[in-house]
């Protein structure tokens, strides 16, 4: 296990400082460019062993790890829950002794309890990525949404960024509000109240009730998943409903001051939380998110395994 | 019971029973308090006289908890009535009341025969069953009270378990009445604090886990005093954990409603903020609140909006703690450590005195549930409690005699400590010195 400047493990971003924060953001500019390649591989995580511990079902994420980790010529293993021991009632303690006694390096782990990321990282020694954990944090994602947002603005400080959606569901929502806080962007989020914590306000993010009021205001939306599941356990009353009071459309989107950039962190519903022209519009950021998901991953592994910051641009190049 | 007599010498004596408060001794012969009076009045004839010098400690009447389980029958690798009853002497408690969620679940004579079959085994502190409140704590069919009364049953509840029916509820209120029970009801509105596993607020939603809100514990506590109104019967609220329920319970009591209510010593010294880092050893419901509502159930206990102090004492195996925070068992353990965490967050803090945490710990449980004990008056059974309340201890969970291990107080130092515990007279717990 090694230390670096992130500490031992990546569990969410309120923990990180902005400095931390940018750390992670600049260090990705120069692994955007390896995925650009022919040859899409460096050598800089060579002969490291990491496992991919995805206890719920996931494709983007699992997979864009595992590009990242590739391209960092890492040994990687994936265990998904099902066909594993788990799905034998192994518990997750016993997992972790187990994945510790194969003396590996890194563990991802993506799992539906809140707080399993930590559980798992208190307990084993090697570093510790938190993949999603709950309702609780997805620190990567919010990660790249954060570079997104600054390729295309050239900075966080001062932006406008409302979060629409099941922010009291959302994992992606709470990263987001505090990586985009502790770099200085003016928050807000948007949803039926039903679907907010009812302590948002301790958050520090001002609340719209009214879609259009937050496209009034808003430089970027980052419009989450709803899930059906919410409808079902009687949140809201339909995804209709839902569509036509809080969806983002081509019309309501017409009516703001200016462009305003639209996110998604997919899967997408189309028709329900947002409308296809403006999932495919010339506004959305939808694809460049997820390609820049890929260089924030790399740099995390990168930093998280030590790898020092002035360092990545040449270690790219190979050179250690 | 033995002839043997214990005396207890040059303690300071507190018994809110008599408003007695003064340095003395106690003599203790056949199972009975057989004298009190000023230091070396105490007198006794003949010989196999054991004294038990108890300068600069206090002598109460032995502390009742109103509010354990003991997992006896169905869990015995977590908690047996033996160890319970063990580390309930070992905390000062003389008697403990045993809820009825075991399994199989203590709703029938038979049942509640067992228990006290075990404790008499047990031979440490008195162990009292509670009977369910309805058939497999269910909900539906109303416990035979009567028959489980006579077998040894002190009141009936559900506990573990809101009783959901408000028409169930009324009928038990007003059924108990016949035996003189109360009825205990642990409070939560069971739609409003589906899934939820810690306090609704500010952490719940930083840490992602899903809340339980004050208001399912208040609309249940209003919906059961308004019953204990309409029917006359004795309900008592256990466990209170908002600011809201007391106000509820104050409000109960003005109008004269019989209405009895328990906090347990962690809804008195820690907030929902002991979760941070999802610390399953601060998990139970109801869940640990604000610090706004720890301060309002202080002064509850203060000006007796709050009756009684109970434990909910709660032992679970340490591996089933050892997991994620949502999916982790609901309670802790808490006959070893009341007495110091009431004394360190009550007394040492100025917000209650001795003589009044002795009323709320024994004194009263005894009262409200009709049990034995409770007072050091000359014929009362000496169910006798003798504490340190200064000295200054650092909780280490593998020296409990219950068999749980789950507290969120350890490695944290309290003070105040049990040095003896005598129930019947006999001396069932010494402190090691």
């Amino acid at each position: 296990m090694s230390v670096g400047p992130l500490g031992k493990d990546l569990l969410g971003l309120e923990p990180l400082s902005a400095d931390q924060i940018r750390l992670i953001l600049d260090t990705a500019e120069p692994f955007k460019e390896i995925s650009e390649r022919t040859i899409k591989k460096v050598p800089t995580l060579r002969g490291k062993t990491i496992v991919n511990l995805f206890f719920e079902a996931s494709t983007r994420t699992r997979v864009s790890f595992e590009f990242a980790q590739k391209r960092l010529s890492a040994d990687t293993v994936n265990v998904a829950a099902s066909g594993s021991s788990v799905s034998k009632g192994e518990t997750l303690v016993d997992t972790a002794r187990n994945l510790e006694a194969m003396r590996i390096d890194m563990v991802v782990i993506r799992h539906g309890a809140s707080g399993a990321a930590q559980f798992l990282a208190e307990r084993i020694e090697s570093n510790v990525i938190n993949a999603g954990d709950g309702t609780h944090e997805h620190p990567t994602q919010g990660l790249l949404d954060m570079l997104t947002l600054r390729d295309h603005f050239g900075k966080i400080e001062g932006l406008k960024v409302c979060i629409c959606g099941d922010v009291l569901h959302s994992r992606v929502a709470r990263s987001n509000i505090w990586g985009l806080k502790k770099l200085g962007a003016d928050v807000a989020v948007c949803g039926p109240r039903s679907l907010l914590p009812n302590a948002i306000d301790a958050f520090g993010v001002t609340v719209f009730d009214r879609i259009e009021d937050a496209i009034q205001w808003a430089d970027a939306l980052n419009v989450l998943r709803l899930q059906l599941e919410r409808m079902q356990r009687g949140y809201i009353p339909s995804l209709r409903e839902y569509n036509r009071v809080f969806g983002v459309s081509r019309e309501r989107l017409a009516r703001a001051p200016r462009d305003v950039l639209i996110l998604h962190p997919g899967p997408m519903n189309r028709g329900v939380e947002i409308d296809s022209d403006v999932a495919d519009g010339p506004q959305s950021v939808i694809l460049n998110q997820v390609t820049n998901g890929v260089a924030v991953r790399m740099a995390v592994l990168y930093l998280l395994s030590g790898g020092r910051p002035e360092l990545a641009e040449a270690a790219k190049g190979g050179q250690r | 019971m033995t002839g043997r007599a214990v005396l207890l010498r040059g303690g300071r004596l507190i018994d809110p029973s008599q408003r007695l408060d003064e340095t003395g001794d106690l003599l203790i012969e056949n199972g009975t308090i057989a004298g009190i009076g000023r230091v070396g009045e105490v007198r006794r004839d003949g010989d196999a006289l054991e004294t038990i010098d108890c300068a600069g400690r206090v002598i109460s009447p032995g502390f009742i908890d109103v509010h354990c389980h003991l997992r006896e029958p169905g869990r015995e690798e977590v908690e047996t009535i033996a160890t319970g009853a063990r580390a309930a002497a070992a905390g000062g408690f003389t008697a403990v009341c045993a809820m009825p969620n075991t399994d199989p679940v203590t709703d029938n004579q038979a049942a509640v025969g067992f228990i006290i079959s075990q404790a008499r085994k047990a031979n440490a502190s008195r162990v009292y069953p509670i009977g369910a409140i309805s058939i497999g704590e269910m909900g539906e069919t109303l416990a035979e009270f009567g028959e489980m009364v006579a077998a040894g049953a002190v009141a009936v509840s559900d506990d573990g378990k809101p009783v959901a029916s408000a028409q169930l509820m009324r009928t038990a209120l007003e059924y108990a009445r016949t035996f003189g029970i109360p009825v205990a009801d642990h409070c939560e509105e069971p739609t409003l604090a589906r899934d939820g596993v810690m306090n609704e607020g500010i952490i719940s939603a930083r840490l992602g886990l899903r809340g339980i809100p004050a208001e399912a514990e208040e609309i249940m506590a209003i919906r059961d005093i308004l019953l204990a109104r309409r029917t006359g019967g004795h309900i008592h609220l256990c466990h209170m954990s908002t600011k809201g329920s007391v106000e509820l319970i104050r409000w109960g009591k003005e109008r004269g409603i019989n209405v009895t209510a328990e906090v347990c010593p962690h809804h008195l010294s820690l907030t929902e903020d002991a979760v941070e880092g999802y610390d399953t050893n601060a998990k139970m419901n109801p869940p640990l609140r604000t610090a706004e509502d720890v301060a309002a159930l202080q002064q509850g206990v203060k000006d007796g909006t709050i009756d009684v102090i109970a434990t909910d004492h709660a032992p679970h195996h340490y591996d089933e703690k050892e997991r994620e925070f949502a999916d982790a068992p609901n309670g802790i353990v808490g006959l070893e450590t009341a007495l110091a965490v009431n004394l360190t967050w009550l007394v040492k803090s100025g917000i209650v005195d001795l003589p009044l945490l002795v009323e709320r710990m024994s004194c009263a449980p005894a009262r409200l549930f009709r049990l034995p004990g409770g007072s050091l008056q000359r014929g009362a059974a000496a169910d006798v409690t003798v504490f340190d309340p200064e000295v200054e201890w650092t909780v280490d969970a593998s020296s409990f005699r219950s068999k749980g291990r789950n507290t969120p107080y350890a490695g944290m130092t309290l003070r105040g400590l049990v040095e003896c515990t005598l129930v019947d007279g006999r001396v069932v717990y010494r402190r090691d010195r």
